[in-house]
């Protein structure tokens, strides 16, 4: 445990008087429910591209990348080149004009506009769940966190913390947490590359770094080289530390989860649909590829360099009893979630670490905000107005925005609260989330590129492709683990390497099951009017004029330099 | 680049790194020297260092949402 000191909370306080001044700046904008839930559609793209960016760069990612860094190295960053790069080129390029172009207000009122009021009432109760769960799970693993490192108060961090983002979302709506999610960004990046910098100078290097990683493969009993490649163990699951296979990462995560995720996720979407012009729009996600192709080196290498410094920086996990836990071969098992925080506290000096850990806190709260602007949208928008009242007038959504956005955060908190308490049934949620979403992006496809599908296919293969991926969870099992929350469940019959490829495999599985599952029943079913569907559907809607003066500045330029760029950091760092 | 929002982002991101900036390279002055301090960060003064580049970046950002208000 470290005290920080009255220089460390000064520069707390400074930022945090500056997220809530945007807050009341904004306040007196908010006059419509379009300005609370979609900030007028009037941002501009470098805005947008950067909360696009953040709304998914909430702590989790920061500490996990950097978990990940430890246990995996540098391959972790197939999560950002092969794991997000792609889908977000894809999104902006294609899919943005459907969402940007409907007017559709959300995500789920894309499937009903698209489909039908029970396809959207299906995705949209599934997301307004998830988002509240998301949030309340930031708000618990920050809540630990501080406690850890600096024995803060549980109770106390996270109530202060529910308090600041319920404050600058209520004043300033979405445009409050899109913005804070953009100075959040600058947080993380000027908090973390100094750690980036001081790390690798104590390591002796670039060179050092590799050198002391070599050492820990081999003693792991892997090629020497496995952390510091990101393709050439993965010709086989046995010679690269995720434990997985080149094809099931390239479908699986590459392919099903990416695209399932960054193109269908409202959260992230919703950052778009606020940008102020089409091309805006479509921009947005290309723009914030752009640094997401250069987030590995921040977020990921604080994990790889705590892994080389060795001397136990990377703490063990406890029992309840505050003993070191030990696995069944009776090695001690490290918290790998704790690889970034304790570099923090290790390398920074006074002063220093304030920004550090500011740059934390800053990304747990825009994590909150995130999912609870998303939520308060999707609640108003697709179960309050379609279901409960139909016809009232702006001023009341206006209203039940700000009401959903004080319930939400309830809701967030009291689901903290239960993360506390009952850790299985968190992930056990997980599971049950992860089925729902891993079938999506096969009905976003199919909505948008085929003009014969249909609301009863999509609705039924989103059931189909759900369910296959609980029975293929149900029958295949991770070696090492034991029947239960980890699969397995029905009948061990598949075993995979590790449960990053029976992950994968689910996804596969959910996303093919959807796919087939709707093309049959679309074809069996009636076919809406093609002229209802302009606008919604590829074929039908007028091609993209981009409002651009020259060709370089078409989005779909952009894209190709984004997929350039990633290619060459993957020949790079082969 | 204000937005129909009416608020220029650049305003508040380049006043935060300003201040932060300022403070902290003022607290690096007052402990340079300091061995002890700073011998966690490879006995670099990060906080002089730092705290230098976030008030160039500031700065940039001030003068940035300036030149494109006149």
């Amino acid at each position: 445990m470290i005290r920080p000191t009255w220089i460390d909370y000064v520069v707390m306080a400074i930022y945090f008087a500056v997220v809530l001044g945007i807050g009341w700046a904004l306040r007196r904008r908010m006059r419509t429910s379009t300005d609370f839930f979609l900030s007028g559609r009037s941002l501009p793209p470098w805005v947008t591209g950067l909360a696009f960016l953040s709304a998914n760069l909430g702590a989790q990612e920061v500490i996990g990348m950097g978990a990940s860094g430890a246990k995996y190295g540098i391959a972790t960053a197939h999560f950002y080149w092969i794991g997000a790069i792609p889908a977000m080129v894809f999104v902006g390029i294609f899919m943005m004009p459907f969402y940007y172009g409907s007017r559709a207000r959300s995500v789920p009122e894309y499937l009903k506009l698209r489909f039908d009021e029970k396809t959207r009432t299906l995705n949209a109760a599934a997301f307004a769940a998830m988002t509240v769960f998301s949030s309340g799970v930031s708000m618990y693993a920050m809540g630990k966190l501080l406690n850890l490192l600096l024995g803060w108060d549980f109770d106390t961090s996270v109530l202060v913390s529910a308090a600041i983002v319920l404050a600058y979302v209520l004043l300033g709506g979405l445009t409050s947490a899109i913005y804070n999610e953009v100075l959040q960004f600058f947080m993380i990046v000027f908090g973390f590359a100094p750690l980036v910098w001081i790390g690798l100078r104590s390591v002796g290097g670039w060179g050092g770094m590799t050198e002391k990683l070599s050492a820990v493969a081999t003693s792991r009993g892997l090629p020497s080289e496995a952390y510091q490649h990101v393709w050439q163990g993965m010709g086989s699951a046995t010679t690269n530390p995720i434990g997985i296979e080149w094809f099931g990462m390239v479908m699986g995560l590459g392919f099903v989860l990416s695209f399932g995720y960054w193109c269908t996720d409202f959260l992230v979407v919703q950052r778009a649909m606020a940008a102020d012009s089409m091309t805006a729009a479509r921009r947005t996600p290309l723009i914030a590829a752009v640094p997401k192709m250069l987030f590995p080196f921040l977020v990921i290498l604080p994990g790889m360099i705590a892994l080389a410094m060795g001397d136990n920086v990377i703490p063990p996990k406890l029992t309840e009893a505050g003993l070191p836990l030990l696995d069944s071969m009776g090695k001690v098992v490290l918290d790998y979630d704790l690889a970034t925080p304790m570099m923090l506290v290790k390398l920074f000096p006074t002063g220093m670490l304030g920004l550090g850990l500011t740059a934390l806190m800053a990304s747990f709260m825009s994590g909150m905000a995130g999912n609870v602007t998303a939520f308060n949208t999707v609640w108003t928008y697709d179960l309050y107005q379609a279901h409960i009242r139909k016809h009232a007038s702006d001023e009341h959504y206006l209203w039940m925005g700000r009401a959903a956005t004080v319930g939400g955060i309830l809701l967030s908190v009291a689901a903290a609260y239960v993360a506390g308490a009952f850790n299985n049934i968190m992930e056990f949620l997980q599971l049950v989330f992860a089925f729902v979403n891993a079938p999506l992006f096969a009905t976003f496809a199919l909505g948008m590129f085929w003009k014969r599908s249909t609301g009863h296919g999509a609705f039924t293969g989103l059931l189909a492709g759900t369910m296959a991926a609980a029975v293929h969870h149900g029958i295949s099992l991770a070696v090492g683990s034991s029947p239960g929350v980890k699969g397995g469940y029905f009948s061990p019959l598949l075993s995979y390497p590790s449960e990053m490829a029976q992950t994968f495999w689910t996804a596969i599985a959910a996303f093919t099951t959807c796919l087939v599952v709707t093309i049959i029943v679309s074809l069996v079913t009636k076919a809406r009017d093609e002229s209802e569907l302009t606008g919604l559907v590829y074929s039908l809607t007028p091609r993209q004029v981009d409002d651009v003066k020259s060709w370089w500045q078409k989005p779909a330029v952009a894209g190709v330099a984004v997929l350039v760029l990633t290619a060459a950091l993957n020949v790079v760092f082969f | 680049m204000t937005g129909a929002a009416g608020m220029d982002l650049r305003t508040p991101i380049g006043a935060l790194f300003v201040t932060l900036g300022v403070l902290l390279i003022g607290f690096g002055i007052a402990t340079n020297g300091d061995t002890a301090m700073y011998e966690r960060s490879t006995r670099i003064n990060i906080n002089l260092i730092w705290g230098g580049v976030m008030l160039v970046f500031g700065t940039v950002f001030l003068g940035l949402a300036r030149w494109s208000a006149r």
